[in-house]
């Protein structure tokens, strides 16, 4: 399609390029050139005017066509819905083979590769720890929605580039005939790490797929039943460090002292200090007109559980207490 | 001729005040437009030195120079610098200048207003500029300031916003003063249809400039509401729509692309004839194919937005739309060609820049053919492919118009001949950088490396090296301009009248440099 455009494009190019380099050449002055004096013809002013007509009709045609085909969802084998985050990607299986599976996907490029201490390896800056897997040769529909600013899904291979809007579904297909490992970038400018935010899909056999589904069904139920129970401080720390890295780090930073004003600091911050309730609120709900997005649907309750804690007894926090997953759940069912 | 040297009309300056409450209380055009080139040049130069910082940061993948956040700060400064603050300025400081000269009027229409609205400029300068030391930075959301990431933005932004506002009042004003200089001041018997090309399209660009302006004003009001005031417009969760802000913004970003690059053409149609000894070819044409431009221009806007997610039928009216606009456009290119053909062809620095904008200002009208095609778009969109596009129309289109403008007016600007050699070493620099940074970006953005990023995979390495080493050529190159009007300003080969043998129109009747008061009687046009 873009080389056929080329083609034409590269033609017309020549040709009016070959009458301006001749007069250039052949009309200069110091030749001895004289001046004609012609300064209209009605006849070939119109026919340049209805032969680029003509021309661009016959590239609006095969355009439609492609147009029309792309926005065609119908039908698919399977539904993901892709959520961008500053500055990850979310996965939900909403239908179809794996459905209920959920994924957070982050660059997974080591930050000592980035500021140049290590070699870079081959995947540079295009490699995710949790990839999306889809089976080969299967209609896939993404939707796309994001839960703080404007991101854009798009992998090249797939010929798929969906802005992800707030509070907006949009939709878009792709069906790779090839297995392999497909790559791409976050495309519409979405704050700081905005280059930082690759993706990744897999596309395999349709036995290996289901073989992942299997695996991604038994750590979910496992994850479930532990949901419910109580949790120890010490559990609640570990895991609420490991939340805060992946989470929370990228504004907050990682010692909580933010990046005022946009992202406050949470380390001696009224709302962290303050009631449990009200800091679950926020973790779950977000904050309206500010960058501190809802993230109630990106974690679990014990993930809430957990960064909460981790936030309260850390750096110059002191409150010693935790918050357990049962106390998020009731947040949950508050709203 | 004798009747327009000053001597006689000294009664007119003896209350003029020398030094700089001149420049702060001119109403004289020609003092107005000199301030301005100034003014857009020195803007210019500091929108350069944030893109060599962004080729620095992206001369090699990793982070070397800056940090995310400030390089994001940068581009997004580059862009406002450059479009509000070099291009368009520039554009207003030629039409201050030559509009009266070449329509055979004394001043422009309102000359206290002329003076209000360059003087707006400067503070707005400072108010941009100066966001880069304001907590949290300058605004890191891109030019288009699309909203929410501009929501979330810091003090820099509130910076941004005003300076908008005020630097739109300033075009405003600066337009309505075009469009009354144009409509009520031409010579007797100039008609509409006898008027120089720069004029024409000057006059439609003003029109487009008062059509859009107070839309780009309300689209940046309602993100400062946002901020500050609790309002949703573009806040889902409160009844808004992110994508609305977009539709704003492209209704007056796109006419804006124009108002880049209208007067740019008018600039060419007045220099192509004169270094070809022959009239413009198709006049007429030219005119309505300006107008059409502007028209269609306000149908295209959601071309932009491709990738947004609209109905199939809205992308495929946007193409078509979009494709349209190659007709208009065509037909200029073809005009110009036409006009030098069996012309009596010379190569001074004007005329070099003149041929040069035909040349790279074409392939980025393909690539923006290319654009328009609504499955391509969605493939190139937000990539390096539409930094080349856009850099190929407003570099080499309109700042290569502007140079070649330049050099044209000099002579009745200073009086002196610009240096010949000079201006041949600045075009063919920069005409070779301009290729050698810009070129290499539609391979990126083919290959897949998305605009506005710090830090890139391995595969894009080479050609963002090399893009690397033909910008700071193309900096550099730059210097040779300022030294060229140097030299000029401070002295020379004397200027004739009309230093150019083959150029028409009245501004050359009048000597070298223009006195400071022209045309106080009317000229007679047949």
């Amino acid at each position: 399609m873009h080389t056929l455009m080329l083609v034409i494009c590269l033609v017309i190019f020549v040709g009016v390029f070959g009458v301006m380099f001749w007069a250039v050449i052949h009309h200069r002055r110091s030749r001895g050139a004289v001046a004609a004096n012609f300064h209209e013809n009605t006849t070939v002013e119109i026919a340049w005017t209805v032969i680029p007509v003509l021309i661009l009709l016959g590239m609006a045609w095969p355009a439609t066509k492609t147009v029309i085909a792309m926005k065609d969802t119908s039908e698919a084998d399977i539904t993901i819905k892709a959520t961008g985050y500053q500055w990850k990607w979310g996965y939900d299986y909403l239908q179809g083979e794996g459905e209920g599976i959920r994924l957070l996907s982050s660059l997974s490029t080591p930050r000592n590769q980035i500021e140049g201490a290590a070699a870079k390896g081959d995947n540079y800056l295009l490699e995710v720890d949790n990839p999306v897997v889809v089976p080969v040769g299967k209609k896939v529909r993404v939707l796309l929605t994001a839960n703080d600013v404007i991101h854009s899904w798009w992998v090249p291979a797939f010929g798929v580039k969906q802005d992800a809007i707030p509070g907006f579904i949009r939709d878009s297909w792709f069906k790779a005939d090839k297995e392999g490992v497909y790559r791409g970038n976050c495309a519409e400018l979405c704050g700081r790490d905005h280059g930082f935010m690759p993706i990744e899909v897999h596309v395999v056999s349709a036995e290996k797929y289901a073989a992942w589904v299997a695996e991604h069904k038994e750590k979910a139920a496992g994850a479930a039943a532990d949901e419910a129970r109580e949790w120890s401080m010490a559990e609640l720390m570990t895991r609420g460090e490991q939340v805060f890295g992946t989470i929370c780090a990228a504004c907050h930073q990682a010692n909580g002292k933010g990046l005022p004003p946009t992202f406050p600091p949470l380390d001696g911050s009224q709302v962290v200090l303050g009631d449990k309730a009200g800091q679950i609120d926020i973790v779950l709900h977000g904050r309206p007109n500010t960058a501190m997005a809802p993230f109630g649907g990106a974690l679990s309750d014990a993930d809430v559980a957990a960064v909460i804690t981790y936030t309260r007894n850390s750096w110059g926090n002191h409150t010693g207490e935790a918050v357990q997953p049962a106390e998020v759940k009731a947040g949950r069912n508050k709203s | 001729m004798a009747a327009v040297i000053p001597d006689p009309l000294d009664h007119h300056h003896h209350h003029t005040p020398s030094g700089l409450m001149r420049w702060l209380t001119t109403t004289n055009h020609k003092d107005i437009g000199t301030m301005y080139l100034i003014f857009s040049f020195v803007m210019f130069l500091s929108g350069g030195v944030m893109a060599l910082t962004i080729r620095a940061e992206l001369f090699q993948p990793g982070l070397q120079v800056v940090q995310p956040e400030f390089f994001n700060q940068l581009t997004t400064m580059h862009g406002l610098v450059m479009v509000f603050g070099a291009i368009m300025p520039a554009f207003v400081g030629f039409a201050n200048w030559q509009i009266p000269l070449m329509i055979g009027a004394s001043d422009m229409a309102f000359a206290r207003m002329n003076n209000w609205s360059f003087w707006l400029l400067p503070p707005a300068a400072i108010l941009l500029l100066g966001s880069f030391f304001v907590p949290g930075g300058a605004t890191a959301a891109g030019w288009t300031l699309y909203a929410p990431l501009s929501v979330q933005m810091g003090m820099g932004m509130d910076f941004a916003i005003f300076a908008i506002h005020i630097m739109g009042l300033s075009s405003i004003m600066g337009a309505i003063n075009i469009v009354v200089t144009i409509l009520n001041m031409r010579a007797p018997g100039m008609t509409m249809m006898k008027m120089p090309l720069f004029c024409w399209t000057w006059l439609i660009t003003a029109y487009l400039l008062i059509a859009v302006m107070p839309v780009l004003a309300g689209a940046v009001t309602m993100i400062l509401t946002d901020r500050h005031f609790g309002t949703s417009f573009f806040n889902a969760a409160g009844g808004g729509d992110p994508v609305m802000y977009q539709h704003i913004f492209w209704f007056f970003g796109h006419p804006e692309v124009y108002i880049m690059i209208l007067p740019a053409f008018g600039i060419v149609s007045q220099i192509i004839p004169a270094f070809a000894r022959k009239p413009l070819f198709g006049y007429a044409s030219m005119v309505y194919a300006t107008a059409s431009i502007a028209i269609l221009s306000f149908v295209v806007w959601a071309h932009h937005m491709f990738t947004t997610g609209m109905p199939a039928t809205g992308q495929l009216f946007f193409m078509y739309a979009t494709m349209l606009i190659a007709v208009p456009t065509g037909v200029k290119v073809f005009n110009w060609v036409a006009t030098m053909w069996r012309g009596s062809l010379s190569f001074e620095p004007p005329m070099l820049w003149a041929t040069g904008f035909i040349f790279v200002f074409t392939m980025g009208g393909f690539t923006g053919l290319i654009c328009a095609i609504a499955p391509i778009d969605i493939q190139v969109q937000d990539t390096y492919y539409v930094v080349a596009h856009f850099h190929y129309v407003l570099v080499a289109g309109s700042l290569f118009a502007l140079f070649a403008g330049a050099y044209y007016w000099l002579p009745k600007w200073t009086g002196h001949m610009p240096s010949e050699r000079l201006g041949k070493l600045h075009f063919w620099c920069s005409l070779v950088f301009f290729n050698v940074t810009f070129f290499p970006m539609h391979f990126l953005g083919l290959a897949g490396m998305p605009r506005r990023i710090p830090d890139y995979a391995l595969q894009f390495a080479d050609f963002n090296a090399l893009a690397s080493v033909g910008a700071f050529g193309f900096g550099l190159s730059q210097l040779i301009f300022l030294a060229a009007v140097v030299k000029c300003v401070r002295g020379g080969k004397p200027a004739p009248a009309k230093p150019w043998d083959g150029a028409e129109g009245l501004e050359w009747t009048v000597p070298s440099p223009a006195p400071y008061h022209t045309f106080e009687d009317a000229p007679l046009v047949k």
